[in-house]
This record gives structure tokens, C-alpha cells and sequence, in this order.
């Protein structure tokens, strides 16, 4: 198994409770794995610490990029919540620690 | 006569974003517009506050600092600013800026767009998009201010002013506004309403789309970060665009800088709401023109939304916080002994209470971390609480653990912030009565 960090870069976004995460490929190659390999599922499962809502995944093809949005993912919400990283902008290196299949 | 290209530059992300990349882009940039975009959802609550205890603030608190340096390039380089500093006073600031002006004897004149502040139209039985509650629920309400769009920030832009100062608008509607303004978009085009939208999401965040927030030594590695230049675009009339930085500054625009912001805070790729468009992001092509130019194409759009999203502020009591460090043998398990003896004392005064080992699992949890035993781990306490002498308690007792807690404790730090909680509601559009006044 390979870390996500090898093959991917990510960025975190927040608004409100809700933290959104994307997912690109370094190789734009590596695309179709991501979409196999990083289903919202996996992302529910991977960040069950953070997300105590739903995960969904958006496809953008033309991008080569996947986005998550995680709902209850930010304890009370940016402004309130007593989290050391209240806006979660770390955790697109949490998502990086997914670990995959490496390649075939 | 309408222009062929227009070059909108973005110095300022945030509120507390770094002061000399907008003077570097308004010196050597070349540009039509400097946008700053300064106003998060919850600086707008604090700046309220501020507003309280005295009427003349309420305005971006490094307005003065901001326009001090850029007013005398500004004026130089014939570039108008616009910026959402007026916070919850815009009316205030364009006087700090017109006192600023008189100052440095230059002559300017400042538009200011009225009609954000909506919060005597509410009556606090208006239900919460997050928790679909009545917002008096929550706490005190202390503002409530609308997003506004285009249609607010035009009227300005046909004025003479030099400087259009608002409150509370849409992020990327002070980009559009500029190319509405000077290409004579149609309003209800809405395929060039989303790509401008496009654009101006692109830019809000400065240094966002040129390296910061995105450089990593080891898999992305981004050169001159002590010198990070922020973004202008060259916007033509179809709506396309062309991303780039003032030529010597450091940080890179690069594809992949380009695509991580395109998403950055989007809820859904395919409805990005603004109060001007329903924007859908989903065909937006960037293209590597030469080095840190990127040509931006694509992105369409649907009719704007009936209703405006308003941000309100609340009173969320204080929040209590302290730290204190432990390394060497048994860090770990010092730093959890001295958490323990904290939740045995006093967890049962607070509603909401936390502990974290910084260096180990304050950040992902303790799930994700795998590996070796960090040196140092650093205790981080902190609890929530109405009454700011219970906060308080969360620091003196972590700073007492120096002669009462596990052998080795350093470095202990302790502090209160009041809390300001911020949700939302949905406005009908014509509740909502923009104005424009030139002080």
C-alpha cells in the first residue's frame, strides 16, 4: 500500500460545518485509480475522527479532479468550535495519509 | 468607448493578509482595479462590535495602514480600488480615508456602498440554514449583514470616485462588478456572469492562486515564499481571462495552483451560488501560456438566486485555553497524567471542554497518526463558557501544573477570547436596498 501523498495533491476548504476537500493526480494518468480507489466511502472511513456527517464525491473530468464535501466535519462550525485547527485547513494532509493499492 | 482587455489586480485575501504585495501590484502592475478583499464571515461580527463601543470604528482595523500606503500609487497610476474594508462602518471609513487623503495632500473621492446591515430587519425567529433553529436561539444577536452582488457595487463604479468602499458583498462580485462595469456585459447573460464569477473566485483569495496555501518542499516546492506575489488578471471581453504576477516577485501560477483554488470553499463544482449567478465551474480550462501566465477559458452559469445568504453574528460566550510542553522519556505519558489532572479538577464547569497533545493528534485525531513516539508533546486544554472568569480557570489551572503537575512541564501560555459565532439565514432579495453615498 502507498500513501495518497505519493500520487496526489489536496486542498481544504471550510464553510460553515461542512469542510471540503479536494483531490487532484500529479499524473493526470493516475486519474481513473483515484476515482477507484478514493470513493466517498473510503473518505467517510479514512476521516471518522473529523466527519460526523455525510461525504459526497463530485467527479470533474475536464479537471482531472475529484471533491469531497463533508458535512458535520468541523465540530460546532468555523466560529465556534474549539478545535486547534478550527477551520480544518490541515486536513487535506489527513486525506493524503489514505493509503492505496499501489499500481498494478 | 468600451476597452479591449482590463487588468483587475487582488493585493489583500484576508483581513490580516500582508501589506506590500498590493503596493508592489499597484508600483509595477499596470493595473485598471486593485481589489482587497479583507472581510471573512466572522470579521464582520467583531468589527460590529467595535462599532458598538465606539461609532467611528467598525471599519477594517488596517484600513489606515492599507490606504496610507497605497493612496499616493493609487493616485499615480490612475488605479481605482475596491474593497470591502468598510466592514461594519463603510461610511466611517470613507472618512478615515478622506482624512488620510487630506493628509498626504492628495486629491480622491470615495464611493460607499450602503444597504449590507440588515440587522433591523430581523426579528430573531428566522431559522438557521446550518441547524434550522430560530436564530435567537443561538445567543445575543449582534449583526446581520447580507451578501450583496453586483447590482450594489455598479452604481459606484459610474461614479468618479477613486475608491468604492463596501461592507458585506460576495467575494468574487467585486471582480465582476469591474468587468460588468467596463465591457457592458449584459446582466442577465448568465454564461458571462459565471465566467467572470470564475475569475474573480480565482483571485479572491491573493496569494492563494500563487503558491500560498499550497507549497510543499517536498511535493510541490515553491521558490521566493518570502516574496510572494499576489495575482492580477487580464479579463477581454468574452470572459476569458489570463492569471498573472508582477514579474521578479517569488511564489509561482502554475495549473495546479490554478485548479486547487478553482475549488477551494466550493460546495458543489456544478452550483457555485453568488448573489449575482448560479456559476458552474465544471467546464473551466486553464492552459499554461508561458511561466506563470495561465490562461483561464470556460465556466457557465444559470440565473442568479431569488434569495441573498446573511451572515449573523452571536455571542458565544469566551473560550478558555492552556498549553504547557513535555519532552524526553515518557513525554506522552506526562502529558497525558497532566490533561487527566485538569479534567479531574475542573471539566464538570464546562459545557464544552477539549484536550489535545499537540505533536501527536490535535490536528487529525488520534486515528490517522501512525509511527514513532513524537520527543516533545505539548498540552493543549481548552474549554468553552458564558461566564469569562470560568475561561479564565482553564489557563491559571495549566499554568499551575508548573508546581502542582507531572515532572518537566515548560513553556505553559494561557489566554481568553471572547467568542463570536456567525450563522445563516436566507434574505428575499428585495428586502435588501443597496445606496451609494459620496462623502
Amino acid at each position: 500500500m502507498i500513501k495518497l501523498a505519493k500520487i496526489a495533491h489536496s486542498r481544504a476548504g471550510d464553510k460553515g460545518n461542512t469542510l471540503v476537500l479536494s483531490l487532484f493526480p500529479f499524473d493526470e494518468n493516475d486519474y481513473p485509480r483515484l476515482i477507484q480507489e478514493v470513493t466517498a466511502e473510503k473518505v467517510k472511513a479514512h476521516l471518522s475522527d473529523q466527519v460526523k456527517g455525510e461525504v459526497s464525491r463530485y467527479e470533474i473530468p475536464g479537471l482531472h479532479a475529484l471533491l469531497f464535501t463533508c458535512t458535520e466535519a468541523l465540530g460546532t462550525g468555523v466560529t465556534t468550535s474549539l478545535a486547534l485547527d478550527a477551520h480544518g485547513k490541515s486536513l487535506s494532509y489527513a486525506l493524503l495519509e489514505m493509503k492505496i493499492n499501489p499500481k498494478p | 468607448m468600451k476597452k479591449d482587455v482590463i487588468r483587475i489586480g487582488c493585493g489583500a485575501g484576508f483581513s490580516g493578509d500582508r501589506l506590500e504585495p498590493a503596493l508592489i501590484l499597484t508600483e509595477q502592475g499596470d493595473l485598471d482595479y486593485l481589489v482587497l478583499e479583507c472581510l471573512a464571515e466572522r470579521t464582520i461580527a467583531l468589527a460590529q462590535k467595535a462599532k458598538q463601543q465606539n461609532p467611528n470604528l467598525g471599519y477594517d482595523p488596517m484600513l489606515e495602514r492599507r490606504i496610507t500606503g497605497l493612496l499616493p500609487l493609487l493616485v499615480k497610476h490612475n488605479t481605482r480600488l475596491i474593497t470591502n474594508m468598510g466592514a461594519a462602518n463603510p461610511l466611517s471609513g470613507a472618512q478615515k480615508i478622506i482624512d488620510i487623503a487630506k493628509r498626504l495632500q492628495l486629491t480622491i473621492k470615495v464611493a460607499v456602498v450602503l444597504g449590507d446591515d440588515v440587522f433591523a430587519s430581523i426579528s430573531g425567529d428566522e431559522p438557521s440554514m446550518e441547524g434550522n433553529k430560530a436564530l435567537s436561539t443561538y445567543g445575543t444577536l449582534i449583526s446581520a449583514n447580507a451578501y450583496m452582488g453586483v447590482d450594489a457595487i455598479l452604481p459606484a463604479l459610474k461614479t468618479d470616485a477613486n475608491i468604492i468602499l463596501t461592507g458585506r458583498v460576495a467575494d468574487p462580485s467585486l471582480f465582476l462588478a469591474p468587468m460588468i462595469h467596463e465591457f457592458g456585459w449584459d446582466r442577465a447573460d448568465w454564461d458571462l456572469m459565471g465566467k467572470g464569477t470564475v475569475l474573480g473566485h480565482l483571485m479572491e483569495c491573493a496569494g492563494q492562486i500563487t503558491g500560498g496555501y499550497f507549497a510543499d518542499p517536498v511535493s510541490k516546492p515553491v521558490a521566493g515564499m518570502e516574496n510572494l506575489g499576489h495575482p492580477f488578471v487580464d479579463v477581454y471581453p468574452d470572459g476569458s481571462g489570463i492569471i498573472g504576477k508582477v514579474s521578479g516577485t517569488g511564489g509561482e501560477i502554475t495549473i495546479r495552483t490554478a485548479k486547487e483554488q478553482l475549488l477551494y470553499e466550493v460546495l458543489d463544482p456544478g452550483n457555485y451560488f453568488t448573489p449575482d449567478v448560479v456559476a458552474d465551474f465544471r467546464s473551466v480550462h486553464f492552459e499554461e501560456i508561458k511561466k506563470d501566465q495561465i490562461k483561464v477559458t470556460g465556466g457557465t452559469g444559470k440565473p442568479k438566486p431569488s434569495q441573498l445568504k446573511v451572515s449573523v453574528g452571536y455571542q458565544a460566550g469566551f473560550m478558555g485555553e492552556g498549553e504547557i510542553s513535555y519532552a524526553g522519556a515518557h513525554a506522552k505519558e506526562r502529558a497525558a497524567l497532566a490533561g487527566e489532572i485538569i479534567e479531574k479538577r475542573i471539566r464538570n464547569l464546562f459545557d464544552e471542554f477539549r484536550v489535545d497533545f499537540i505533536g501527536l493528534s490535535s490536528l487529525h485525531g488520534p486515528v490517522i497518526p501512525q509511527g514513532s513516539e513524537p520527543y516533545e508533546v505539548r498540552l493543549r486544554v481548552v474549554g468553552k463558557s458564558h461566564s469569562q472568569d470560568k475561561a479564565n480557570l482553564i489557563g491559571e489551572e495549566v499554568e499551575a501544573l508548573y508546581t502542582n503537575g507531572p515532572a518537566g512541564g515548560g513553556g505553559a501560555r494561557k489566554s481568553v477570547k471572547e467568542i463570536i459565532g456567525v450563522v445563516s439565514i436566507l434574505l428575499d432579495r428585495d428586502k435588501i436596498n443597496p445606496e451609494v453615498i459620496i462623502p
